[in-house]
């Protein structure tokens, strides 16, 4: 057993590939949590930037500076009465949210964090996370039939529409994201998340950039649709608050709600994911021509424990500009701690075998993080699509603009 | 599965239609509100939809009603005053400041200009108050949400004033008959001034945000339009009508307070759709930021009380006096017959009459741009119901 578990430490593959069922377990669990923790921490941040945003300060009031909010909103939702409308289909109603749950988590597993920090590699990743992440679309339609409610019902119609019509647009940049791949020797493309990466790193460069503006205006529609896929704003309106209430889930209430929630934003970071992988290179550090060498290398290594540093001294901050008043002397000491905590993981971070297995994922996340702070940025700036100026974007420009990108893409793959 | 009997609008012809079944083609029957995010109160509207499209609408009202005018017969003319706040709680001063001038009317006394040009500045600032919390309600209707924040927070400034002027910041009870009880507090003038400066940049800041954003364009424009005529024939007022293209505007038309001093301009707009009423009213909001800085650079000094009975007892008779609110044409007709109580108060509320465009201007349009039609309409239920 010992040796199972230690044979796999020296592969330079993913867990799925070596076969190696114990640590892709380790793997699953690892991302799990991970997920669950960027899910609370994504709570925090929208409410906290939403807020800054409009001029108010958002949650202040559990833990300092609101920290502890999403974890009294999880406890709130999980004591919560189960409300399940006397006129609904009870099974299906049951089933919707753990559909869209299982989807939503279930595309991690092809999502490379590194080279070898995935739970396995497919050789039809990228496929695969654009099928398992439409199924949910079918848990949002049995959410809004099985409510047997008109506002539901409408918003499930809007969303199943919505994400059919913007995958066929985000499929189109991602086939000429791919078609970049196989510009090679062999001349073969790969599907294969960490394949597209590692493509990357060979043409070097990465695909948003190539053919310039080619790249960029594919990843612009990829950009663009994954934001009408996962339904957030400005296309928000399936859940359309101020005109179907909230849309499929009106009805869900408590744990069922807070599933559908965990879905949504699980999602948000899968599609960013995929966006990352296919355009912005993955886990790869940025200018690794343009700044090389050792001493960049050393540099950039270390930005990940830099990064964890500034936020426990940020925290630090917060300690002394904290009221001086007796009650607030618990959160004061509680923020101090969370300070260390950050900042004991920046000095982690630093430490080279840590450093060197770290900063692949550490990229990544980076990555994935400056797309939901764009999540958030767009939810506060822009006003919602009506349904059909939706399917209008959807259809007449970026369909159109996909399947431009892709001929020239190819075209320009000959021709260069 | 069977519905229950479709029982949302039994009065209505063409909403008790026929659909009992959950799998036919029939027209949805969608009730939105009282209680629902953005109907702006306790509005009901029965929607009949064919997919998106609406087909019709109902609204029905009568969820905030109070009887104000009903209670009007049994208070005096005095003792009326503050009810008049509560009607159009978000601009309490326009609605004090019209009951107030009515009475004044039938009693034949005028108020001093001192106390007429103070009425104007309070209005005005009332007029800026409730258009910014129009235009934070209606762009969270349509999906943006942080300038609700934005004007919320300017809003705030226009409250204190009203709160250190009358100690109160919504329902004001600013005026009295014959003129105004207070006079102002030390350092009114700065603080107004200082207000003008502030403000001034804030409302280009709204408009960065949302006149030339696309979607904001899209969603506003050629929605919800009504014509000229349809509003003449409807009665509708207020900035819907001038949006419209109809240079009406009873400051100007039938100039009250002291109205007739001030040089500022109506806009008007041509295609009458929600863009237009968008534009319309930020320049409104520029066009009273002129006259209260006119107003506070005239204001003449003398008495602010007009001589005024102990007991207001007006003479037989009956009276129909009408300014211009922030949404429309807001009227009083009073008739008295001699006593200390009226005999019967009428008003006459902008939102009530406009509420009655929504179904013409809805018809044909989608769903969301039901909300957004309600959210230009600026309807306060308060005063739709009283």
């Amino acid at each position: 057993m010992l040796d199972y578990i230690k044979s796999y430490l020296g592969s330079s593959t993913t867990p799925g590939q070596a076969g190696n069922t114990f640590w892709a377990s380790v793997y699953i669990l690892l991302i799990f949590l991970g997920l669950s923790v960027a899910v609370i921490a994504m709570n925090w941040l929208e409410r906290k930037i939403l807020a800054h945003m409009q001029v108010r300060l958002g949650p202040m009031r559990v833990g300092p500076h609101g920290l502890l909010q999403p974890i009294a909103d999880a406890i709130k939702l999980l004591i919560k009465e189960d409300i399940m409308p006397s006129q609904a289909d009870g099974f299906v109603f049951w089933v919707a949210p753990i559909v869209v749950v299982i989807t939503a988590f279930t595309v991690f597993i092809v999502v490379p964090f590194g080279p070898t920090h995935a739970v396995t590699d497919m050789n039809i990743g990228v496929l695969f996370m654009l099928g398992v992440s439409s199924l949910s679309v079918l848990g949002i339609v049995m959410a809004g039939w099985a409510s047997n409610s008109h506002y539901p019902l409408m918003g499930a119609l809007r969303s199943s529409a919505q994400m059919v019509s913007y995958e066929i647009a985000m499929g189109l940049a991602v086939v000429s994201a791919v078609l970049m791949t196989s510009l090679n020797q062999t001349g073969t493309g790969t599907l294969s998340m960490i394949g597209i990466v590692q493509s990357q790193q060979v043409q070097q460069v990465w695909f948003a950039f190539k053919f310039f503006p080619l790249g960029l205006i594919a990843f612009f529609v990829f950009a663009v649709a994954m934001v009408a896929e996962t339904n957030r704003a400005p296309f928000d309106l399936p859940e359309a608050e101020s005109e179907l209430t909230a849309g499929f889930h009106t009805e869900y209430s408590g744990f069922r709600w807070s599933l559908f929630f965990l879905a949504e934003y699980s999602a948000m970071i899968a599609v960013s994911s995929i966006a990352v992988t296919l355009w912005l290179g993955g886990w790869l550090r940025p200018f690794p021509h343009l700044l090389s060498g050792s001493t960049w290398d050393l540099v950039f290594s270390l930005l990940a424990g830099i990064t964890f540093l500034i936020l426990g001294l940020m925290a630090f901050v917060g300690v002394f500009r904290m009221p001086k008043h007796p009650y607030f002397r618990v959160q004061t000491i509680g923020l101090a701690g969370f300070g260390v905590v950050l900042g004991l993981i920046g000095l982690l971070l630093f430490l080279p075998p840590v450093r060197d297995r770290v900063q692949d994922i550490f990229w990544f996340s980076a990555k994935v993080a400056f797309f939901m702070y764009l999540y958030i940025w767009y939810r506060g700036t822009f006003p919602r699509y009506r349904f059909d100026q939706l399917m209008k974007v959807g259809w007449k420009v970026l369909l159109p603009v996909g399947i431009g990108v892709l001929i020239l893409t190819a075209v320009a793959g000959v021709l260069l | 599965m069977s519905n229950p009997p479709n029982t949302l609008a039994p009065s209505h012809q063409d909403l008790s239609g026929h659909d009992q079944t959950f799998l036919d083609t029939n027209e949805l029957v969608l009730n939105m509100g009282p209680q629902h995010p953005s109907t702006h109160g306790v509005l009901r509207v029965v929607l009949k939809l064919d997919g998106e499209k609406v087909l019709g609408t109902e609204c029905i009202i009568g969820y905030l009603h109070r009887g104000v005018e009903k209670i009007a017969e049994h208070r005096t003319y005095a003792m009326f005053n503050p009810y008049v706040d509560r009607m159009d709680y978000v601009a309490a001063v326009s609605n004090g400041l019209g009951y107030c001038e009515a009475v004044e009317k039938l009693l034949n006394v005028e108020a001093p200009p001192r106390a007429r040009y103070v009425r104007v500045i309070l209005t005005e600032l009332n007029r800026l108050a409730s258009h910014m919390l129009w235009l934070g309600t209606h762009a969270l209707d349509i999906g943006a949400i942080t300038p609700l924040f934005y004007t919320f927070r300017d809003r705030e400034e226009v409250l204190k004033i009203f709160e250190k002027y009358c100690g109160a910041r919504l329902t004001t009870h600013a005026f009295r008959i014959g003129g105004c009880l207070y006079e102002t507090y030390e350092g009114f003038e700065r603080e107004v001034k200082k207000f003008l400066e502030f403000v001034t940049p804030k409302i280009g800041e709204y408009e960065e945000l949302l006149t030339t954003n696309r979607i904001w364009v899209e969603r506003t424009k050629g929605v919800g339009t009504i014509s000229a005529k349809d509003c003449v024939a409807l009665g509708v007022t207020g900035p819907v009508l001038r949006a419209s293209g109809v240079k009406w505007d009873i400051r100007k038309a039938q100039p009250y307070a002291a109205y007739a001093d001030f040089d500022f301009e109506i806009p008007i707009g041509q295609s009458g759709d929600t863009y237009d009423r968008y534009i319309v009213r930020m320049e409104e909001m520029r066009q009273s930021l002129r006259i209260i800085a006119q107003a506070i650079d005239r204001i003449p000094e003398g008495p602010i009380m007009a001589k005024v009975p102990k007991v207001i007892k007006p003479p037989v008779g009956e009276i129909y006096h009408s300014i211009e609110a922030p949404k429309g044409e807001l009227g009083y007709f009073i008739v008295s017959d001699g006593s200390t109580q009226p005999y019967r108060v009428r008003v006459r509320p902008p939102s009530f009459v406009n509420l009655q465009a929504l179904d013409l201007m809805v018809r044909d349009q989608l769903v969301a741009d039901v909300i957004a039609v309600i959210g230009t309409l600026d309807i306060v239920l308060g005063e739709v119901d009283r």
